[in-house]
């Protein structure tokens, strides 16, 4: 049998649309903004761009673009990573933003453009607070900077007393 | 000095601090004071891991023998290590008795100092004319800008709290201070990279560092403790004796098992 593979750009991204987060797995790669580019070369090679630079979910992800577009028909296909520009929450796109709030995760807010410049530590010093993903009130406290996984941290809904994950602005 | 060995003299003591401070801050996995900073630190160590990553396989690359990150990292000895010594002491603090357990604050006030440094370094080195080195420290300085939010955030409430908290921070403070000095005394390795446009002159971030660790020390109601001549030599691959029981550690089990792979 010969499979006839339509062989454009569209499709491979179609088939990227299908590989979630290792580590919330309703957030597809698309989702996450780190599939910067698609080239349809002789073989198919797919830029992605690592979130965290340790983030160890990376290895898995690269698996599992190869695995999708072998699946896909796209034998060889191959991956490689870039830097720059550097991720930004700021490209999770908007049904990614819905998927995570619906998974009980707080979405992002703006990353700044810039962390330039010397921060002025004050204790009380008000910061945008992330809505709880369960009830929707902004009456939310810091349980800790740092989560589960590199990219979140911890929070608690003063309303509704349930802490939840908060996916960090970077 | 020959351009080539600078840049890459330059890389691994970026990368090589990077790596022994995050080894460092690992050990604290499963022996944090509470369950919320034992995944902070947990946290910070494989950022900056992540950063010795990024450094080694670029510095593996330019240095073109053959090796990876892997290599350079499992496979070098303390006097091929070129991190600065301020990464490498113990997170149970330089007084003597105290050897066995972590001091946090003393991990507190060393991320502080180091990660201070680190932000200004990464801002200047986003603009290096090494795109590479370029485009890993506009990465690192999302994640170090963080980090030092995190470090700010317990200085100030260490500082600023108990009488047992204000002298365990100002005991570590002072102990670190003089490390200090290496972060921002250049040499030849320096002056060539920054000749290039690769790299920073390091004593051009002294006082943007300095504005921001004493405000948070102000803040912290901690005492800038006074200037010190002590100049630590880790960067050149001369180490005090806590490297090499890092690197033991660090690097047994790919040394016991060459070729080992996940």
């Amino acid at each position: 049998m010969s499979a006839v593979i339509e062989h454009n750009a569209d499709a491979v991204w179609a088939l990227l649309a299908g590989v979630l987060d290792p580590e919330i797995p309703v957030l597809s790669i698309c989702d996450l903004g780190i599939v910067r580019e698609v080239r349809m070369g002789e073989q198919v090679e797919v830029v992605i761009t690592p979130t965290y630079a340790g983030c160890p979910a990376m290895h898995v992800i690269e698996q599992s673009v190869r695995e999708a577009l072998y699946a896909g028909g796209y034998a060889g296909a191959r991956v490689s990573t870039t830097l720059t520009p550097a991720w930004t929450t700021d490209w999770i796109t908007a049904a990614g933003r819905a998927k995570l709030q619906a998974y009980g995760i707080a979405p992002p807010g703006a990353a700044h453009a810039n962390t330039a410049q010397v921060i002025h530590f004050k204790r009380a010093t008000p910061q945008a607070v992330p809505a709880c993903p369960q009830c929707g009130s902004t009456h939310t406290e810091l349980l800790s900077q740092f989560g589960s996984t590199a990219c979140k941290a911890l929070y608690r809904c003063v309303e509704c007393r349930e802490p939840f994950d908060y996916f960090k602005p970077y | 000095m020959q351009a080539h060995i600078a840049h890459l003299e330059y890389l691994l003591r970026l990368g090589d601090s990077s790596l022994v401070l995050g080894q460092r801050l690992g050990e604290w996995t499963g022996h944090g004071p509470v369950l919320e900073e034992d995944i902070a630190m947990a946290n910070v160590a494989l950022d900056l891991v992540g950063q010795a990553r990024l450094l080694l396989t670029h510095a593996a690359q330019l240095e073109g023998a053959g090796r990876d990150e892997d290599q350079l990292a499992y496979f070098r000895d303390a006097r091929a290590y070129r991190n600065f010594s301020i990464c490498e002491l113990p997170n149970s603090g330089l007084e003597k008795g105290r050897t066995q357990s972590g001091d946090y604050a003393f991990s507190i006030v060393r991320n502080l100092l180091y990660c201070a440094y680190q932000v200004q370094l990464w801002q200047r080195l986003s603009s290096s004319n090494d795109a590479q080195l370029a485009g890993i420290a506009a990465k690192s300085l999302k994640e170090s800008t963080y980090h030092l939010r995190h470090a700010a955030d317990w200085t100030i409430r260490f500082g600023d709290g108990t009488e047992e908290s204000h002298a365990r921070a100002q005991r570590a403070l002072d102990a670190l201070w003089p490390y200090t000095n290496e972060l921002f005394a250049d040499d030849a390795v320096e002056q060539e990279v920054a000749e290039a446009g690769i790299g920073v002159l390091n004593e051009s971030l002294r006082e943007d560092w300095h504005a921001q660790v004493v405000a948070v020390l102000e803040e912290a109601t901690l005492r800038e403790p006074r200037p010190s001549h002590l100049l630590t030599t880790g960067k050149t691959g001369l180490h005090s004796e806590h490297l090499d029981f890092l690197l033991a550690e660090m690097q047994v089990l790919a040394r016991a098992h060459p070729g080992a792979v996940w």
